[in-house]
């Protein structure tokens, strides 16, 4: 029997039709991928499911029932947990107090057992494969540690139905084997798990069956062993694609960014030497906490320098400040979209101009046909899905969320480039295409640097890959010397 | 359209709401001419508000601008006092209240302590600090020429009813179309991207603060020319301060005690219903 069954159900926000008469269905002790474009509806049907939106029409069942007035709450006790694509934590509470909140139950005025609070929090993070204390402020956590606080969470919920959306967009492979043996272990335990990526390969691997949604409709359902990569994409997509990389040597010139000794205790980062040309992209590969993000951030000037220096436009110095970053033509795309990506409640075209208003705006007069041009211009080239170029950023799909916050970088026409997961959440369409643009603004001249955890993107994208391991850079590979394993041992510290 | 405008429908039901309570129990509020003074009384509070709307947007808070306005009112007619005519008078009070509002910005932005928490505390420094001064005595004594800018109340009212105007829309013009309002509201909703974005959130919440104290003296000294002599707890009372009396507030409100208006503005009784008159 089916331990989850969703019929023609129908969802629309304000003029957007998101679900069309979607059907869905959940055995017991199964993975079942989700899959589809930004914007096809994936995220969307959990939340009915979840309760956190109420669809206009249409069935839930679980377990045989039929579940009348949907609720989070009634999803809960009907044994549904979910890990949504936006991790959802008290940012001022600690990762023990969010874990407990989500999980103990009784009465308000219960006496807080903070104990068992923590040796719950504490074995709970170890089964998710994450190594943060219990203590911790959630604040303080990067964006794939909060992801694996939620992946804690769900499985400390004990859910016969658990959700996963996007669970493993910014964490590392090794963060996702942990993450598969557990969803291994609580599938043969009868759990249902439904599984949402973009990252196809992952899906190969865990899932049992996949449903392909594409523009609010469910265009098919199999079993994982009948249909092959090109055949998903096809569903996908609606045509077909290549696997491969888009990548294309083009000539290397003058070194655009260069650092040397560099290193910032608050960052955690120590001795780092490394340069950038014109024409080359240099991947940086690291496990989660390896310094990847922070050195990124160090670089920009977010937590500035206090060892070392960057020079940048014949220029040798510390940046201080973004806006001083700006200034010399570096831009960079953070990888928590949420919080530093986009301003949500802004406008597409405001956050696309938001970085370069000077381009858009003549004595600080703001020209509004100018900025319009210019945003139509990223949504295009980027295809960003979104009723107008004046639609809320907040109200888009996680992914097209993530190309608007790539589009603004683009538009101030760096020299520099860093991207810090450029493309998690994106789906392979977009992401082939955010692809070729960096081939294309290689060839441009422009000198870039990509943060990913997906080791077949560094090795697919880099002309030369950095390895970090502990704040500091354990080696860095051309392209012909790069290879998984060895990138590996160096992250691993092995080397 | 319900959706979108959700939240000035619920403004405009309020104020429907209370003006049928009123027209109940206090006919006489929506005569003309009591209509008309409350207006022009009110308008330094809107002049105010505008100030408190940048200050609300980059998500912080001023409730020191009742006791600001009480020292730029003072201030006002002590430049006039000092020979200083009084379009200079006013802006040398805006720039009082730009130096107060300054002060705020900096512990908010660069010290980091919560604006609730700095203008709290400087809202009582300011106030005590003003009574202990003057004692609680009003600047007397003022020239010929300060009451009304030296014209006819009827358009010094105009003046200043149109200054009101013009800054609201030209505020509402302005974070519109400036780059500047844009920044603004980039702060107030994410102020991590703004900051990646190349803004310096901080400086914007000093810069509005700084907005916020100036616009208070302009506002304060628009006020202080509808008086003869100015009383030292103008607007102490406003801006979330329940220390100053609901005495102290009609006066400056209604201008019933103090100030020379031609009608006496019948708002006792709403103020018997508001507990204050504005
Ligand atoms: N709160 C909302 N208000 C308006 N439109 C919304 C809202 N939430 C989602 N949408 C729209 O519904 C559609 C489906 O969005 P959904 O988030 O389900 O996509 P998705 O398949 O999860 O995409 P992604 O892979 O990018 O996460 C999109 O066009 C999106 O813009
Ligand atoms: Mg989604």
């Amino acid at each position: 029997m089916a331990l989850l069954d969703a019929t023609a159900i129908t969802k629309s926000f304000a003029g957007v039709q998101a679900l069309r008469g979607v059907s869905f269905e959940l055995r017991s002790g199964e993975v079942h991928a989700l899959l589809g474009e930004n914007g096809a509806g994936k995220s969307t049907l959990i939340k009915v499911i979840t309760g956190a939106e109420k669809a206009d029409s249409g069935t839930l069942t679980v377990a045989g029932h039929v579940v009348p007035h949907h609720s989070p709450a009634a999803a809960r006790a009907l044994g549904i947990a979910a890990v949504y694509q936006q991790p959802a934590l008290f940012p001022d509470l600690t990762v023990e107090e969010n874990v407990g909140l989500a999980l103990e139950s009784g009465p308000a005025w219960r006496r807080i057992d903070w104990h068992a609070r923590r040796r719950q929090a504490r074995e709970l993070l170890e089964r998710s494969g994450a190594e943060i204390a219990p203590e911790r402020t959630v604040s303080t956590l990067s964006m794939p540690e909060q992801q694996l606080v939620e992946i804690a969470k769900a499985i400390g919920a004990r859910a016969r139905i658990l959700i996963l959306d996007e669970p493993t967009a910014s964490v590392t492979d090794r963060e996702v084997e942990r993450l598969f043996r557990v969803i291994g272990a609580l599938r043969s335990e009868g759990a249902g798990i439904v599984y949402i990526s973009h990252r196809l390969d992952e899906v190969a691997v865990i899932a049992d069956r996949v449903t392909v949604l594409r523009d609010g409709q469910n265009v098919a359902t199999r079993d994982m062993r009948d249909v092959d990569r090109d055949e998903l994409v096809r569903l996908m997509v609606g045509r077909e694609m290549q696997a491969i990389y888009p990548k294309r040597e083009v000539p290397i010139g003058k070194t655009a960014l260069e650092v040397k000794g560099l290193g910032c205790r608050a960052a955690g980062i120590r001795d780092i030497t490394f340069e950038v040309r014109r024409g080359e992209i240099l991947g940086i590969a690291g496990l989660v906490g390896s310094g990847r993000t922070e050195l990124a951030e160090t670089l920009f000037g977010l937590t500035p320098a206090d060892e070392g220096a960057i020079g940048l436009q014949d220029d040798v110095m510390r940046t201080e400040s973004p806006a001083a970053a700006i200034r010399k033509k570096m831009a960079y795309l953070p990888e928590d979209r949420r919080q530093h990506g986009v301003v949500m409640e802004m406008p597409v075209a405001a956050n696309i101009s938001l970085a370069n208003l000077d381009a858009v705006s003549r004595n600080g007069l703001i020209d509004h046909a100018v900025e319009r041009s210019l945003a139509i211009r990223y949504v295009e080239r980027l295809r960003i899905k979104t009723p107008s170029v004046h639609a809320e950023t907040g109200a888009l799909s996680g992914g097209n969320q993530q190309k608007v916050a790539v589009a603004r970088w683009l538009a101030i026409n760096p020299e520099v480039l860093i991207l810090d997961e450029p493309t998690q959440g994106v789906d392979i369409g977009s992401k082939r295409e955010i692809h070729q643009i960096m081939v294309e603004l290689a060839a441009q001249g422009m000198a870039i640097v990509m943060i990913s955890s997906e080791l077949a993107e560094i090795l697919g994208m880099s002309d030369r890959v950095a390895v970090m391991h502990g704040g500091t850079m354990a080696g860095i590979l051309s392209r012909a010397e790069a290879t998984q394993e060895k990138i590996l041992a160096l992250a691993l510290g092995h080397a | 359209m319900l959706e979108r405008h959700r939240r000035e429908i619920s403004l405009v039901v309020a104020i429907l709401a209370i003006g049928a309570v009123l027209a109940v129990v206090a006919p006489g509020f929506f005569a003309f001419a009591n209509q008309r003074d409350l207006m022009l009384a009110n308008m330094p509070v809107l002049i105010v508000a505008l100030g408190m709307v940048l200050v609300i947007l980059t998500g912080q808070i001023d409730i020191s601008v009742g006791s600001q306005f009480a020292i730029c009112s003072v201030a006002t007619g002590v430049f006039a006092r000092m020979g200083l005519p009084t379009p200079l008078a006013g802006a040398a009070a805006c720039l009082v209240g730009a130096l107060m509002g300054s002060v705020n910005g900096a512990l908010v932005a660069w010290v980091r302590i919560p604006s609730i928490v700095v203008t709290l505390a400087t809202m009582v420094a300011l106030r005590d600090g003003l009574r202990w001064v003057t004692q609680g005595a009003w600047v007397q004594d003022l020239p010929p020429g300060f009451q009304w800018f030296g014209q006819s109340q009827a358009s010094s009212e105009l003046i200043t009813a149109g200054c009101a105007a013009a800054l609201a829309v030209g505020m509402n013009w302005g974070l519109r179309n400036l780059a500047a309002g844009r920044v603004v509201y980039a702060t107030g909703s994410s102020p991590n991207a703004a900051r990646l974005a190349g803004i310096n959130p901080r400086l914007v919440v000093f810069a509005v603060f700084v907005v916020t104290g100036a616009l208070t003296g302009f506002a304060a000294a628009f006020n202080a020319v509808r008086f003869l002599q100015i009383p030292s707890n103008l607007g102490i009372g406003r801006g979330g301060d329940s220390g100053g009396s609901r005495h102290d507030c009609r006066n400056a409100a209604g201008g019933t005690a103090a100030g020379r208006d031609r009608s006496g503005a019948d708002v006792s009784g709403v103020q018997r219903v508001l507990g204050a008159g504005d």
